[in-house]
């Protein structure tokens, strides 16, 4: 059980950078590991690994399909590849073969998206991911992860890698809070108990993990008690954690920096209403897409801050049957 | 030293015997494609491939990949002739529980070396082998089919374009160049001539043979295995729904089973 109650949330590095950081330590400890990228590598940091590892990197050009596919042949032949590109290039243009390639034969390929969700600011939404949670979580087979931080990445990316069969990685472009010290340990679909509360839970990943801890720092000064999870692995979901949080708190809040439709509460949702039904809300894109902007305009206007989770928890605690 | 022509011959009347026998117990499937290839899949099954059928799962073995999945007949004819799997199982073909699916499927098949069926896959995943046998160090050749038809998906020419960039000259691709695709002759649906420029264009090593001669098939995989720094393609000219006379050239037989008395006609043909 968690007992920390203040988080410092010091700026850190992006999601992105710890990827390209962890995969650069299992190349060294693994030669089976190898690199693909289509003409990002300088974005999905990838290029760590190619600099260090040259005749274990391939570049694909832009060309995501081929790239997926030819990681998925690698696999099969005992290969551990990381095929790495904007999330919305990979989960969109490699769907077809993340399906055929590695999904329905189960081939050990670990395909990493960065640049998820709108926070990638002023490209705007040709670039921005809103929908590979419920495409990757689609895939029977595949382990979807979602961290929050530098410690987490890293963490995940070498559990990724120790796990045979697919998996789909989201990591971002700004820069995240230190949420972990390093100590905490991750393990596949076992979510992290951040704080601890009993009035409700908001149950997160990725960039909202630190918007939700900043949120139940708020609520607990209006006396209001929120657990925090922190909900890594969207699938397999940590169905436990779910259903203690429906059961002790009677009241979730999910976020995601994703489309409500298709993401990891609608997931948590189910769990919810197959285990213990409770009143539940749901931070994250609604059924559009962004703009251009700065990372923080466009979280402030897409309804992705502490203050919009805080909405959603006096919502649902409304409609929690005292 | 290559096999006899005679025994190959041989092999070959008994695979498109098992390719009919097979659909026509199944009720579905492709026979055109399936017949079109014989002569290529016999060379490298029975001849020119360095594989155990022991040992599927031989570290050192040569692949083979049908990407045009389809035509999954000749490939479980040919594994099953050769020892890979029970022979007296053919005719479970896409049945529910069979090892011999209706497309490729490494769940029920592990001998296989890929899933395939979705059209345009098969030369990535050969090339990502390829690249890891390299790597590794080991002298295995890939080999992997693809159709005429299946050339117009984007992803071969992804694909096409990266082999020689990466020098992956332990794949060959070989099209089975049979003129008919589902809706009817290639050349009407969407032509994809002219077919050995465009691999040339796409720096492979290109070579056109006569894919039903044996001999030429063998000269052309031997001439694929002295090319270096670059993998080869050998365009193979073909007959869909070769061996049976109503159904040679003849679209309807791209994927439509023959009917018991056609399978009786077609047998009689292949004594």
């Amino acid at each position: 059980m968690a007992t920390k109650t203040k988080f410092e949330l010091k700026p850190g590095v992006a999601t992105r950078e710890a990827f390209g950081r962890a995969l650069v330590e299992l190349g060294r400890e693994n030669k089976d590991i190898v690199a693909c990228d289509a003409d990002l590598s300088k974005s999905t940091m990838t290029a760590y690994f190619a600099k260090e590892f040259p005749e274990r990197f391939f570049s694909f050009g832009i060309a995501e399909a081929n790239m997926i596919a030819q990681a998925a042949g690698m696999a099969y032949a005992g290969k551990i590849p990381f095929a790495a590109s904007f999330s919305a290039f990979a989960i969109n243009k490699g769907f077809e073969q993340l399906r055929v390639c590695a999904a329905y034969p189960n081939v050990n390929v670990k395909v990493v998206g960065t640049h998820s969700g709108i926070s990638i600011g002023e490209d705007g939404p040709s670039q921005m991911s809103v929908e590979e949670t419920g495409l990757a979580c689609s895939l029977p087979g595949f382990v979807v992860l979602a961290p929050a931080d530098e410690a987490s990445t890293k963490a995940l990316v070498r559990a990724a890698a120790a796990h045979v069969g697919p998996v789909f990685i989201r990591t971002g472009r700004p820069k995240t809070p230190i949420i972990y010290n390093g100590d905490q340990k991750f393990e596949i679909g076992k979510a992290v108990v951040l704080v601890d509360g009993s009035d409700l839970t908001i149950i997160a990943n990725g960039l909202m993990v630190a918007e939700a801890i900043r949120a139940a720092e708020t609520l607990e000064a209006e006396g209001i008690s929120a657990r925090v999870v922190d909900m890594h692995t969207v699938k397999p979901l940590d169905r436990e954690a779910i259903r203690r949080a429906a059961a002790e708190t009677g009241a979730i809040v999910a976020a995601e920096e994703h489309l409500v439709d298709g993401g990891m509460g609608v997931r948590v949702a189910q769990v919810v209403a197959q285990t213990q039904p409770c009143p539940m809300e749901f931070v994250g894109i609604q059924d559009t897409y962004a703009e251009s902007g700065t990372p923080e305009q466009l979280l402030d206007k897409y309804g992705l801050l502490a203050r919009d989770i805080i909405a959603a928890a006096r919502k649902v605690l409304a409609r929690k049957r005292r | 030293m290559p096999k006899p022509l005679e025994e190959l011959q041989t092999i070959a009347k008994r695979l498109r015997r098992d390719i009919i026998e097979m659909i026509g117990a199944a009720g579905s499937g492709h026979p055109g494609g399936s017949l079109s290839a014989v002569e290529i899949v016999v060379q490298l099954y029975f001849d020119f491939m360095r594989i155990d059928p022991k040992n599927p799962k031989w570290p050192l073995r040569d692949r083979f990949i049908l990407s045009k999945g389809h035509a999954a007949p000749v490939l479980y004819s040919a594994m099953a002739e050769a020892g890979f799997t029970p022979k007296d199982q053919l005719n479970t073909l896409r049945k529910l529980g069979s090892i011999y699916q209706g497309h490729p499927d490494v769940r029920f098949l592990p001998a296989l070396e890929a899933s395939t069926g979705s059209l345009g896959e098969g030369l990535s995943l050969a090339l990502g082998m390829g690249l890891a046998d390299r790597l590794d160090g080991r002298p295995n050749r890939t080999y992997v089919m693809l159709g005429d038809g299946e050339t117009q998906e984007g992803q071969v020419w992804e694909s096409a374009m990266s082999g020689p960039f990466h020098k992956v000259d332990n794949v060959v691709a070989i099209v089975d160049y049979n003129g008919i695709q589902l809706d009817g002759f290639v050349k009407d649906i969407m032509d994809v001539a002219p077919l050995a420029d465009k691999w040339r264009a796409f720096n492979w090593h290109t070579i056109e043979i006569n894919g039903h001669d044996f001999p030429a098939i063998r000269q052309a995989l031997e001439e694929a295995q002295a090319t270096k720094g670059r993998p080869t393609c050998i365009v193979a000219h073909t007959v869909k729904g070769k061996g049976v006379s109503f159904m040679e050239n003849n679209p309807k037989f791209h994927g439509t089973a023959p009917t018991p008395a056609e399978v009786q006609l077609a047998l009689q043909e292949l004594q």
